[in-house]
């Protein structure tokens, strides 16, 4: 299980993350959602162990995240990390290297569902193929925590499905939670089991999504909506 | 190809009325094996975990059967998928009914209306 403690974060004066308590339960995909600078991205980054919090402490499997913890963290950031000169064979060979816990085979099945060729350099391909790759090699770790930071931004919908599908796919929620930043929900609507509704650095609701269609009759994002409007009250 | 789900009612709901609705019209019959969990989520676009509450609520509802190490199955059970398509029936007539009350409707009128939406289909038969 994630757990974060009365955890904040600031960046100089600017409170990212405020006071935060809150957990993750696993074998759960979860969707942390919320307007930019909600603090979204900084409460993954805390998660992955590449941020330490300013206040609070972040525990995963009841252990402290720091740098190490990437042997339980499979993180995906939201910006191109790859040596642009690699070609997708050697960025498979690179992961194999770093990763116990990465399956080559599982990053070729995953490549070629997303229809991609090995000896095409990094640089050379599309935006949506290298969205597509960034997510093959994320999901063929083994990683108890799956992260992924916005993954569907700037991507057209044919990658987005085909991420969507790999996702489903290629995560097993027996042994693996996967946490998702998002603001475009709709996309994965039916993907989450739970969401979070993060605004200002403050928590403002945790709830199923399949109990906010059974509660309230209405879609997360309306839900949200409703949450940053304070129509709904959240306890 | 995935599927489109409305916001009002839970997803796993909705696909057991999916199922269901397949198996009244003749497209999914009895003994008929279902998709892995697994490859029936992917199919629809919903993840794993509600697949399995969806397969798990339809052996309660004994509208399927799993058969150990053999996957799952339309139930072979006759009588309960003839229930079944009486219970759905029920559903739409309730809804349809309530439907209908919102707009003024009485039930009598709603039965006066399709009789004579029968007979008018007969006619244009003709």
């Amino acid at each position: 299980m994630i757990e974060l403690q009365h955890v904040s974060k600031k960046y100089l004066l600017k409170k990212a993350l405020d006071d935060i308590d809150v957990s993750f339960p696993i074998g759960k995909i979860i969707g942390v959602i919320g307007e930019n600078g909600s603090g979204k991205s900084t409460m993954l980054k805390l998660i992955a162990g590449l941020l330490q919090p300013t206040n609070g402490e972040v525990l995963i499997d009841e252990k402290h995240a720091d740098r190490k913890i990437s042997t339980k963290v499979a993180y995906m950031s939201d910006i191109d990390q790859f040596y642009p000169f690699f070609t997708v064979n050697q960025l498979v060979d690179f992961y194999e290297s770093q990763f116990q816990d990465f399956h080559r085979e599982k990053a070729r099945d995953i490549l070629r569902l997303m229809h991609i060729e090995g000896d095409e350099k990094i640089k050379h391909l599309s935006k949506g193929n290298r969205g597509r790759v960034k997510m093959a090699v994320t999901l063929a770790r083994n990683a108890p925590y799956i992260l992924l930071d916005e993954p569907f931004s700037g991507l057209d919908p044919m990658v987005r499905t085909s991420i969507v599908q790999g996702m489903i796919q290629y995560i097993d929620l027996q042994s693996q939670t996967l946490i998702i930043t998002t603001h475009e929900i709709n996309e994965i609507e039916a993907l989450l089991d739970e969401v979070i509704v993060l605004r200002k650095g403050k928590i403002l609701g945790q709830q199923s999504t399949e109990d906010i269609r059974m509660e309230y009759q209405i879609s997360v994002v309306d839900w949200m909506k409703q949450l940053y409007e304070g129509r709904t009250k959240y306890e | 190809m995935v599927m489109e789900f409305k916001p009002d009612k839970p997803i796993y709901q909705q696909l057991i009325d999916k199922v269901s609705s397949e198996i009244i019209r003749g497209d999914r019959t009895a003994g008929d094996k279902l998709p892995s969990v697994r490859e029936f989520a992917v199919e629809t676009g919903v993840n794993a975990n509600t697949m399995q509450r969806v397969y798990r609520e339809m052996e309660h509802l004994g509208i399927v059967e799993t058969k150990r190490g053999q996957g799952t199955f339309v139930t072979e059970n006759l009588e309960r998928l003839q229930e079944l398509r009486t219970e759905m029936k029920q559903l739409y007539i309730e809804a349809f009914v309530q439907d209908m009350g919102k707009l003024g409707f009485t039930v009598d009128e709603m039965v006066e209306g399709l009789s004579q939406y029968q007979e008018e289909r007969k006619e244009n038969d003709d």
